[in-house]
Order: C-alpha cells, then structure tokens, then sequence
C-alpha cells in the first residue's frame, strides 16, 4: 500500500515538474519572441524616422524599409502557431485573420503594386502599425516579465482609439489607389478560355476586399469598443449598488467580456 | 407521501426565475417541462428551448425523464433561447432546392449572366449537356431521399444556421454552373474517355449514396431490436459498410470527385475539397461516437476513406 502511494507521488512531482518545465520554456520563448518583435519593429520606426529626416520626403521611403518590414511582419506568422498549440489564450481564427490582413497588405498590395509606394496613405497605414505593434509587443514583454509600466498599459488601452480608424483609413486609401493599376496590368488575374475553367480577376477581389473591411472590423473591432464605452461610462454612476444585486451581477458579467473583447479588440489594432 | 417534484426554471444568464412548476409527476419527461413552460411563454416554443441542470451545461433531451436526472424534491433547470428553429425536412429541402434551380438558370443561359448574344443559347459541347443531367438529378435524388427516405433526429435547426448554409450550397452552385455553362467553356483534355469514365463512377457512387441510405433509414425505423450500427447486406453497395462507418459520405465524395473530373472544372474540385474536409469532420464525429457506444464495434473500420482516414 505505502510503496504505491509513494509511486502515486513520485509520479505527480515527475508531472508536475514536466508542466514547470514546460511552463518556463513557454515563457521564455514568448519572452524572446515580443522582445525580438518589439525590436524589430522599432528598428523599422527608426530607419522610417532617419529616411525622413534625410531626405525630408516620404518618396522612397517605403522602398527603404520594404524588406524589413516584409520579414517582421510575416514572422507574426508564428502568433498563429501560439494560438494553435495553446500557449497563448486567443482564437486561431482571430489571429489568423488579423495576420493574414496584414501580410495581404503588405504582400499583395503594396510591395507587388509599385506605383501607390509613394503615396501618402501607405505611409499613414506605416505609421501606424508601427506605433501599434510596438506597444502590442512592449505590453506583452512587460506582461510576461510581471513588470508592466503603467504607461504602457495606458497606451494599449487607448492609443487604438486614434490608431484604428486612421489605420483602416490608410489601408482603404492605399487599396482605392492601387485599382487602376490592377485594372490596366491585369495582375494576378486569369481570363477564360483555359483548360481549368476558372477565371479570377484581382480588380474586382480588390474592391471584395475593401467592401469587407465593414463586417470584419465592425464584428471584430467596432461592437467591442462601443460595449466597453457603454459600461465604463454606466458603470461610474452605478458604483453604490451592493454587490448581490442583480444589476452588480450582470456589471460584473459585461466587465469580464469588456476586458475579454479589449485584449481582442487590442489583439487587432492596439 | 407527496412524491410529486417541483421544478424551477431559471434563466441562465440572469438568473432570474422564470417560472415555478408545483406538483410535476416525477415520470414526466423533459418534453413535458418544455410544454407547461411553453404554455407561460407562448413565444418560447418547445423546439426553442434550452433547459440544462448547470448553467454551462449540455442541453437535456426531451426524452428524459424526470426521476432519472440527479435532482431532490425540487428540480432547478436552466433555460437558454435558442433563437428561431426550422424544421430539419425545411431545412434540406431548402438547401437542394436552391442548387437545382440555380443550375438550371446557368444551363439555360437566362439573360444578363453572360453577353447578350449568348441568352437561351445552348452549348455545343454534349458533356456540358450530361454536366447538367448529372447535377440535376443528384440534387432531386436528394430531394426525394429527404421527403421519404431521411429520418431526422432532433426536430429542428436554428435559422442563423439555414441562412449560412443556405449561402454556402446555393453559392457554390452558382459559381460553379458559371463555368461549366459560360460560353468559353473549354471540353475535357481527355475527351469522350474522360467523360464516359466519369459518368459510370458517378452513377455508381449516386447507387452507392443511395443505398447506404435506405440501409440506414431501416436501421432508424427497427426500433425493437434496439441501438445497432449499421452493417452490409445483400446489396453489394452496402459493402463498403465492412471498411468505413460513413460509406455515404465516401460515396459523396466519389460524386462529387467524378463530377470535377467530368467537367474538367476548377470551381468543382474546390468544392468537392471543402466537402471532403466538411464531410470527413463528420464521420470521424459519427466513427467516435459508434466505436464508444458499441463494444462490438469491428476494429477494421475506419471513418470515411477504406484503411486511410
């Protein structure tokens, strides 16, 4: 009977130092990968800034800092993998969406469609997924080192109320500028006949695109962000309620998916 | 003795109690609860219902009877909205109605889908012709195995559910007559062989779909022998019943391969990928939950394709 007992915990601590193990390698990967992308893209903001103050012109500029930002942002790759293995607690699909929008910017709309480099909305949408990601990856490096700054928590908490709308507006602009280009080069399309039977035009997936920016962040962004409004301004006037009554109950309830939709809303643009 | 129960109904989120049932005989099932409570909230119809014991918990079956949940005197249930419900028949039947005709728009090239010049024309090629006899009849086949072959379990669906499924098969469909009947349409690089090749497979899974069917539905309808799974007959299509636990869903996807290679179509392989991946979900589902409930179960089978998945 003892020696059994003795195994049954001898086999726990076996466990329990497993998930320590594995807990702690976790971290310091998570660790070493918001510090190497707070890094990165603080570097992109400086060669940004040095460009600028250089040349005194934005023309160019994207040209510049194109391969640095390709790598950067397509490693955020790998916050997908996070989610998938379980190491991070938000929905695949979320990231996936938010990463697969940024890599087809990048990718498909400014790097490939030279003649909208100079323009000053891919500067503006630049701008401000730069000052975005560096206070998503500080914040997450200051979380995991349990030291966080109260700066930059502010930040992520509220820099994406200016953030988001002028990054989509960017965005937008960016996509609206490049369509004649797409329309007269016939980019990435395939007319019929061919042996497949199938035709895509990038023209009319471009427009698709930006027609869906309304549902996307209205569900993912804009409906969070009004539902926490809402509650921080009633819930000032209804701190003297006790704490069993069903209005407390259901305030309680509302903060915890106010907090749960800001660090999505956050995840995606803040 | 009062061996009466009384249960309470609250709402799962708020808490608050929606209503009190005094005097419930103990051998009353669940459908029975859903009735008195529907008969309090007239707009909350039974199929809408949703009562658990815990908050977060799976839903209760209305066949359940009260004596046999784990509850004392007083019974405390949770009720969650389920939004609108549509019967499963409505269901289907709007989910194969839309294909069809949509098809048969493309087919008859109804003005303002392609040029001008090309509305009521015909194709000259014969394999867009059998293209469209082959999509027409899979979908009435499954029309008239929904009226009188299916036997549907849970009564009902919600409408948000309808709507999207609805979207995605009517959608599909739409894409992929697009093609097939545009008048660019290019033949099969094989030709006749191609074509011939993939109409006999067709024909042979649309058997085998069927069959497994019907072989399944008289499973359902044997309810005095008790839960058995389903097993080969004589029909040699139910054969296939000896290497997976969802030949329909092999079959299925049979068609749907043969139908890509038939027409040669980019859109069709698509489709019948993403069905593959919708329907293999399914039958690793139905595979599980077979091989738990079954002791007996034969170890050879697999889900959906023979000795592979």
């Amino acid at each position: 009977m003892a020696s059994s007992e003795e195994d049954g915990t001898v086999e726990e601590k076996e466990n329990n130092n497993k998930k320590r193990t594995k807990s702690a390698l976790t971290t310091a990967w998570l660790t070493f990968y918001n510090i190497a992308m707070t890094a990165g893209w603080l570097v992109l903001a400086m060669a940004m800034l040095r460009f600028y103050i250089k040349k005194g012109t934005h023309k160019g500029l994207y040209r510049s800092i194109a391969r640095t930002l390709k790598f950067f942002q397509t490693f955020a790759l790998v916050e997908v993998g996070h989610c998938a293995i379980g190491i991070v607690r938000t929905s695949v699909i979320v990231t996936g969406v938010q990463v697969c929008s940024r890599i087809f910017m990048v990718w498909l709309v400014a790097s490939s469609i030279r003649q909208i480099q100079n323009e000053e909305s891919v500067i503006l949408f630049l701008v401000v997924w730069t000052v975005t990601e560096i206070t998503r990856y500080s914040y997450y490096t200051f979380k995991l080192l349990n030291h966080l700054p109260y700066f930059v928590k502010w930040a992520r908490y509220n820099f994406f109320i200016v953030l988001y709308p002028l990054g989509v507006i960017g965005e937008l602009l960016s996509i609206y500028a490049a369509l004649p280009f797409v329309r007269r080069s016939g980019m990435y399309s395939m007319r019929l006949p061919n042996k497949y039977n199938v035709s895509f035009d990038y023209y009319y997936c471009l427009i698709i695109v930006m027609l869906s920016y309304i549902p996307c962040k209205e569900t993912v962004c804009l409906e969070p962000t009004f539902k926490l409004l809402q509650t921080s301004f009633s819930c000032k006037t209804h701190l003297t309620h006790s704490k069993g009554s069903k209005l407390a109950v259901r305030m309680r309830s509302i903060n915890k998916k106010v907090i749960g939709s800001i660090s999505s809303i956050s995840e995606n643009y803040g | 003795m009062d061996l009466h129960l009384k249960v309470e109904v609250l709402d799962a989120k708020t808490r608050e109690q929606l209503c009190f049932l005094d005097k419930v005989e103990p051998h009353s099932t669940i459908g029975d609860i859903k009735s008195l409570f529907y008969k309090l909230y007239p707009r909350w119809y039974p199929a809408r219902q949703s009562l658990t014991l815990d908050p977060k918990g799976k839903f209760l079956r209305d066949e359940e009877i009260l004596q046999s949940l784990p509850v004392g005197t007083t019974a405390t249930m949770y009720f969650k909205d389920l939004g609108p419900q549509l019967g499963w028949t409505t269901v289907f039947f709007a989910e194969n109605i839309g294909p069809l005709l949509i098809y048969l728009l493309f087919y008859f090239r109804v003005p303002y889908i392609y040029s001008d010049r090309c509305a009521f024309t015909s194709s000259p090629h014969k394999v867009v012709t059998m293209a469209c006899v082959c999509h027409t009849f899979h979908y009435l086949k499954r029309l008239i195995e929904t009226i009188f072959v299916h036997r549907f379990s849970h009564g009902s669906m919600p409408l948000r559910t309808i709507v999207k499924n609805c979207l995605y098969y009517w959608g599909f469909s739409a894409w992929l007559a697009y093609y097939i009947n545009h008048p660019l349409y290019t033949p099969p690089s094989y030709g006749e062989v191609q074509v011939h090749y993939a109409m006999v497979i067709f024909a042979i899974c649309e058997m085998g779909n069927f069959s497994i069917h019907l072989s399944l539905s008289h499973l359902r309808g044997d309810r005095s022998r008790g839960r058995r799974f389903p097993v080969p007959s004589k029909n040699p299509f139910t054969w296939l019943f000896f290497f997976v636990s969802c030949p329909n869903h092999t079959y299925e996807v049979g068609t749907w391969v043969s139908f890509s290679i038939m027409t040669q179509c980019l859109p069709v392989a698509v489709f019948t990928v993403l069905g593959f991946i919708q329907m293999t979900v399914w039958a690793k589902g139905k595979h599980r939950a077979y091989v738990r409930e079954f002791k007996d179960y034969p170890a050879v089978r697999v889900a959906i394709i023979p000795l592979i998945l």
